[in-house]
């Protein structure tokens, strides 16, 4: 298959997904027993206003038939419009705009520093001995398993409490960063590891990798050169599953460091039940999963053109 | 994975049960009793693992505290399970078409992560303990259904239908003799591996503030509670968390033990 064509396949099978998810908001929202427009304006208990209840009418278009009100929200969503957000009486996409900086930083850091602990591990565990592969499995499986909000709580007690060295609340220095992106990087760092490890010592132990040596390549280069590539490839495979825990971790994150960020508004408006502003950052950020998803993929093509293509 | 670490994990596991249903026999005390005069009483042979804010005994708390991880981690499994071995199985057996259908639903359902997924329905219930179960299920179903419909489809094109269809079975009795015994296997490691995904998942709701309210001794709730007194009393966070851990980990170790090969998860 052609480079422009399966773009186009990708584009276009990304266009269905938004749309689904879009659709299942859309149905979600009506499914809520009661006036919909009290259910965007947080509940029964919220005791909005006549006004903005007659607000929400108008903007979402209550008072139209059902199909044209489907329409109209998709029509928004074309545009990135997704609303007002009733909490912060703001533009939901405006409110993004100004956290989601906060949050990518402490993303592609904590991704960084993943891929480059679950590197250094691989690389150990295909070097070392059977303890060097039992240990490391071990703490794969710890650091694949431990949820962040403990670990988050676990680092601070270390590196905080007990011996001072970073603070516990994200006050913007770069000190304030170490222990978020610590705390979101371990666990995907144990995931990864665990994928690299099986392909990197196939690739290291194969004959391709003893003609290298022989050739008079070090160790070093050859794992540079040759190792990494076989490692590279199953964990962005796994790619969408490191979004979804990147994201996932950084509303925990947040919330433990107090950080400002995309994470934190959601919980909050979760908390206030601001259905606009959830409904915003749910579809943006399956937007975003399905970018990065096309991404890896097209990644994979050129670290591996001779693969199976899909 | 080696042995000691399965007989690590099972005795976990069984100690959970136990801790769930009969926790006065590991710990008599009232896990609500409050006593003013002990707070923030450190680790040592009066409480074991220390007192929280209020004098409660956080060792009494952890133990009766399995039983509320237990009976949400089931029910959420239960329901993600339950609802993806439908979808699976019928996306697996039904023609391409509708195949096709239900696999972009998944994707799309996929393409929000878990606790997004959880959080948006929280947002539409509200916050709460049923809330909190039905968000976890439904949230991992998608990924769950996903793996149930390669494993069926596996297992329809197998060699061993193939000699049903030549011997003239009815398509009830292909599914009910080779596809469910069959495919129950690398299921119930993925039941086993999910138990403890759902914990874990229900933990982080009621951190959040989202799941099980603060006074109740879950494990979740019991750390956001201690996230306030991190600095005062680290024990607050240390135990009920090393309880959600080991109990994760158990799982896992197990599930991948009866699994083998089911691994992506």
């Amino acid at each position: 298959m052609g480079t422009i064509a399966w773009a186009g396949r990708k584009i276009g099978g990304a266009l269905v997904v938004l749309w689904l998810v879009a659709t299942a908001i859309f149905i979600a929202i009506r499914l809520i027993p009661g006036d919909p427009a009290e259910a965007i304006m947080g509940g029964p208990g919220s005791q909005a206003s006549a006004e903005a209840l007659a607000a929400a009418r108008a903007e979402y278009a209550l008072d139209q038939p059902v199909f044209t009100q489907y329409l109209l929200y998709l029509g928004k969503l074309v545009t990135l419009d997704f609303g007002t957000s009733y909490s912060l009486k703001e533009p939901v996409t405006k409110v993004m705009g100004e956290v989601l900086p906060n949050t990518l930083w402490l993303s592609l850091l904590a991704l960084a520093l993943a891929w480059l602990l679950a590197l250094c591990f691989a690389a150990a565990a295909s070097n070392s001995g059977r303890f060097g592969s039992w240990l490391g499995s071990l703490l794969e499986i710890i650091a694949a398993a431990v949820p962040h909000f403990w670990l988050g709580a676990v680092l601070i007690m270390l590196f905080s409490s007990a011996l001072g060295w970073f603070p516990a609340v994200d006050n913007g220095s770069a000190q304030g960063l170490v222990l978020p992106v610590l705390t979101l990087a371990l666990p995907l760092a144990g995931f990864l590891t665990q994928l690299m490890r099986d392909s990197l010592s196939e690739a290291l132990g194969s004959q391709f990798a003893l003609a290298a040596r022989a050739r008079g390549e070090s160790r070093l280069t050859l794992f540079w050169r040759h190792g990494l590539r076989h490692a590279a490839l199953p964990a962005l495979n796994l790619t969408g599953w490191a979004f979804s825990s990147l994201l996932s971790g950084a509303v925990v994150v947040e919330a433990i460091f107090a950080r400002p960020g995309l994470g934190r508004s959601l919980l909050s408006a979760v908390l206030a039940r601001d259905i606009p502003m959830v409904t915003g950052i749910a579809l943006f950020s399956a937007l975003v999963y399905i970018v990065v998803m096309a991404l890896a993929e097209g990644l994979e093509r050129i670290i591996n053109p001779a693969g199976e293509q899909r | 994975m080696s042995r000691s670490a399965k007989i690590f994990s099972a005795i976990v596991i069984l100690l959970w049960l136990v801790m769930a249903l009969a926790p006065g026999l590991l710990a008599p005390g009232d896990p609500l009793a409050i006593n003013p005069a002990q707070a923030f009483q450190k680790p040592g042979l009066a409480h074991f693992f220390g007192t929280d804010e209020s004098g409660r005994d956080i060792y009494t708390r952890v133990i009766h505290g399995a039983g509320d991880s237990l009976a949400i981690g089931l029910a959420a499994t239960a329901l993600g399970m339950g609802l993806a071995i439908v979808l699976g199985t019928v996306a697996a057996l039904s023609p391409r078409w509708l195949d096709e259908v239900i696999l972009r639903v998944l994707e799309a359902l996929y393409a929000i992560p878990s606790l997004l997924m959880a959080l948006l329905i929280i947002a539409f219930t509200g916050p709460g303990v049923g809330p909190a179960i039905v968000a976890v299920g439904l949230s991992t179903a998608p990924g769950y259904a996903r793996l149930v419909r390669s494993q069926i489809r596996s297992l329809k094109n197998s060699e061993m239908l193939e000699a049903t269809t030549v011997l003239g079975h009815s398509s009830w009795l292909k599914v009910r003799n080779h596809l469910i015994p069959n495919a129950l296997k690398p299921l119930m490691a993925l039941v086993t591996l999910g138990i403890g995904q759902a914990v874990i998942w229900a933990a982080a709701l009621s951190f959040l503030g989202l799941g099980t309210a603060p006074p109740a001794p879950e494990w979740g709730a019991m750390l956001s509670a201690g996230r306030v007194y991190l600095h005062l009393a680290w024990w607050m966070s240390l135990f009920p968390g090393l309880a959600i851990v080991a109990v994760a980990v158990s799982a896992t170790v197990i599930g991948r033990a009866l699994g083998g090969k089911v691994k992506s998860l």
